[in-house]
């Protein structure tokens, strides 16, 4: 097996990945600095008090408290080994960040000339469909062949709409009736892909609360039928996150996890002034590496995730 | 460390009964607690730090500490002041104009098309005539869907592909709507970031020609501290009249809703909670408030149960239990009913505590064990379901094999449904002598009761 390289891939060097990852963060990523700034400007020392507004800082950017206790232990830490001369505050911040979002490998599997499955999964609205669509566009473009499965038989106007995203970026998909049973869908999906040769077929599936059992249990099912049809598949299975999601985001990527081992997470509308200091969280808790960021509403604003470009961007430290 | 909101309140609150007299420095420590707690619920953080000030001044007071159950004070206090931030009671619609029109605005994938949607059938239920309004001239398909969930329920949807103006699907709404005398107007509008001004003042030029009697912001329940960001940018720019909370029915704490209130002061005026178009209702501050702090959502539980248990077969269960006359197809019964409440963990989630319990504990294992119990009976014939004792070795033997279970699990079932027997014999004993003894008493809890259910 071969792996897709992140970090040395071509599109994102063209694209300036990291001034537009840090433009689009930087919106509040600013108020965010500031804040601590100030907090250390004008208590240099780890007070009690500076602590705890470090704390309030920190779980206003959706860290959690086990990520932003850590973070602030690390500082004390390094505040007492190194003293206050040398003491950067956010630079000691962004590296426990950094650390925290290193775990396991951020590059989508290659298996070169076998077929290689990639479902993406949900709660409702986290944008899943737009994903799939961009991620085959990213995939077309670095010359490999694709299809898509509208395995979203449920919302309306949820096959229409990634067909309107087949037909613009011109990616053969899979599709039934609305209503239609999702698991057949995938299955002929895999069929269709593995007598065209595909290198990737991507799997849009339904949104779903993770507390909904059912649900869960039709997600399971989904990805036996694919299992049986190709030995492994789904190889990928990517838990698609809404950035101003809270803390709630790790009790999906739990149930989730729970449910169909996930293989990792892209997190969309990054856009925003959201942080997604939850992301920390998650990989911190159950080891998932981020593998894509949507930062956009274009078809290449889906980019490959890097834990240091990312934990930079949050704090607005130049690279 | 993530537990619930409630399981961590009700931590606190642990200590807070232990205590004889509150000091003002276990407050504190308490109180941290909540707000640290509060602040994992993702209630914005300035929120969750007035709300602390509040509750301490008032925990603090003479009252509380002369008072004999300190502890439970607090709690009402707390509680008190959650309801509060909450808006105390829900907020109606203005639908005073003719026709009146309502502007659904939010982020993408907040469910605003689903809520126009569920809305307006809300609102035929009221008896209007609703016309819903596809203006989404984004997403791809968008329109599509509203067309869809308007076929579904019978509404009539303005659709018009491929325009991209707002404004010209505004007009053809409004002479649409006079001309099939619809007397409500639902624009489901395009998501959007509240930081786009291109967008967003696309939205305030809707506003402008439409004068709309309610703009909704559709939010997520499962938001975090963007929350405040996004309902301050939209409120300045629109000047929205309320909210609505979406996807409730996921296990999201929902501490933006005490924010988008706290930082606005606009009510949220309806909950989604359901994949279903009927999955929406006025939404009710004190529910939420019970729900977060932790006391279970037993109201939701008790509709749950009516919605999916046969009150009169109910009845009769009791009935026999009450006469000791509880038998296995009885208890069969009662192993399907609780199968349509869906799984053993969100059921024992609504109990007071009952994420506490739950903990990390995997349910799904109990539930197969149920799945087998239901097996072994099936495979009894109605003589031996009814009679028991009648079980020999080869009629054991024979229910193992046609259950797929080893005999032993067999034996162990049967025990278990003998001690269940007894118990419930002993029970009915009981409850004839607390009849004879305190009518009164029983009373009081049945009218307890009915509060409960008057609630919905």
């Amino acid at each position: 097996m071969r792996y897709l390289s992140a970090v040395d891939d071509s599109i994102s060097k063209t694209m300036g990945f990291f001034q537009k990852l840090k433009d689009r963060l930087g919106r509040t990523q600013n108020k965010l600095v500031h804040e601590i700034k100030r907090i250390v400007t004008r208590s240099p020392k780890l007070t009690a008090d500076s602590a705890e507004e470090l704390e309030a800082a920190l779980l206003s950017a959706d860290f959690g408290m086990t990520m932003t206790l850590r973070i602030i232990e690390a500082t004390r830490k390094a505040y007492e080994s190194k003293g206050k001369g040398e003491f950067d505050f956010v630079k000691v911040a962004a590296d426990e960040v950094e650390r925290a979002l290193s775990s396991g490998d951020p590059s989508l599997l290659d298996q070169g000339d076998d077929l290689t499955v990639i479902s993406m999964v949900g709660v409702n609205g986290t944008g899943k469909t737009t994903t799939c669509a961009k991620l085959a566009n990213r995939l077309k473009l670095q010359g490999k062949t694709v299809g898509m499965a509208a395995c979203d038989t449920f919302r309306a106007a949820a096959i229409d709409q990634l067909k309107v995203w087949s037909e613009r970026l011109d990616v053969p998909l899979t599709m039934g009736d609305y209503g239609a049973d999702p698991a057949a869908v995938a299955h002929d999906a895999v069929s269709s892909a593995l007598s065209k040769n595909s290198d990737y077929l991507l799997i849009d599936t339904a949104g779903r609360l993770h507390t909904k059992h059912n649900l869960m249990q039709e997600l399971q099912k989904v990805h036996r039928v694919m299992g049986k049809k190709l030995e492994g598949a789904p190889h990928e299975t990517l838990l698609v996150l809404d950035a101003t999601t809270g803390m709630n985001a790790l009790n999906q990527a739990r149930e989730f996890n729970k449910a169909v081992p996930l293989t990792g997470l892209v997190i969309t509308k990054l856009d925003g002034t959201s942080k997604a200091g939850m992301v920390v969280a998650i990989q911190n808790e159950l080891k998932i590496p981020v593998k894509f960021i949507g930062v956009g509403e274009q078809p290449d604003d889906l980019q490959p995730f890097v834990a240091r470009e990312f934990a930079h961007a949050i704090f607005g430290l130049d690279e | 460390m993530f537990e619930s909101l409630s399981g961590k309140l009700q931590g606190v609150f642990k200590d807070l009964r232990g205590l004889g007299k509150i000091s003002e420095s276990n407050v504190s420590e308490s109180l941290r607690e909540v707000r640290l707690a509060l602040l994992d619920a993702d209630v914005n953080f300035k929120v969750a730090k007035q709300f602390i000030a509040n509750v301490r001044e008032k925990a603090i007071g003479e009252k509380v500490i002369q008072s004999i159950h300190p502890g439970q004070q607090i709690i009402k206090i707390i509680n008190d002041e959650l309801v509060e931030l909450l808006g105390s009671q829900n907020a109606e619609l203005k639908l005073d104009a003719k026709p009146s029109s309502m502007m659904m605005v939010g982020l993408h994938g907040a469910g605003k098309t689903t809520s126009s949607g569920k809305l307006a059938k809300w609102l035929m239920k009221q008896g209007r005539k609703p016309l819903l309004v596809a203006a989404d001239v984004y997403r791809p398909a968008a329109m599509d869907q509203l067309e869809a969930l308007g076929k579904q329920m019978n509404i009539p949807t303005v659709v018009r592909r491929g325009e991209k103006d707002v404004l010209v699907i505004a007009r053809e709404a409004k002479r649409e709507a006079a001309e099939r005398e619809c007397d409500v107007l639902i624009f489901d509008t395009a998501g959007r970031l509240q930081i786009d001004e291109v967008l967003v003042q696309e939205l305030v030029r809707l506003r402008d020609d439409i004068k709309p009697q309610e703009i909704l912001l559709v939010l997520d329940a499962a938001t975090g501290q963007e929350a405040v960001n996004v309902a301050t940018h939209f409120d300045e720019a629109l000047d929205i009249s309320g909210a609505i909370l979406t996807k409730l029915d996921g296990d999201a704490r929902g501490g933006a809703a005490l924010s988008l209130k706290s930082v606005t002061g606009k009510p949220i005026k309806f909950a989604g909670a359901g994949e279903k178009l009927e999955d929406f209702e006025p939404f009710h501050p004190e529910r939420m408030a019970t729900r977060i702090l932790g006391m279970g959502d037993v109201v939701s539980l008790v509709e749950k149960a009516a919605e999916n248990v046969d009150m009169d077969e109910a009845r009769k269960l009791e009935e026999k239990m009450r006469k000791g006359v509880f038998t296995l197809d009885d208890f069969l019964d009662q192993l399907r009913q609780m199968k349509r409440l869906g799984p053993l963990e969100s059921i024992v989630k609504m109990l007071p505590g009952g994420a506490d319990m739950v903990g990390g504990a995997d349910l799904s294992k109990h539930e197969k064990e149920f799945r087998r119990m239901e097996a072994m009976i099936c495979a009894m014939t109605p003589e031996e379901r009814n009679r028991p004792q009648i079980l020999n070795a080869k009629r054991r033997q024979r229910i193992a094999k046609g259950s797929g279970v080893r005999v032993a699990e067999l034996n162990n079932l049967m025990n278990r449904f003998g001690q269940m027997q007894k118990m419930m014999r002993k029970m009915g004993k009981m409850q004839k002598m607390m009849g004879k003894m305190g009518g009164k008493m029983a009373s009081k809890m049945a009218g307890r009761m009915g509060a409960g259910f008057r609630m919905r």
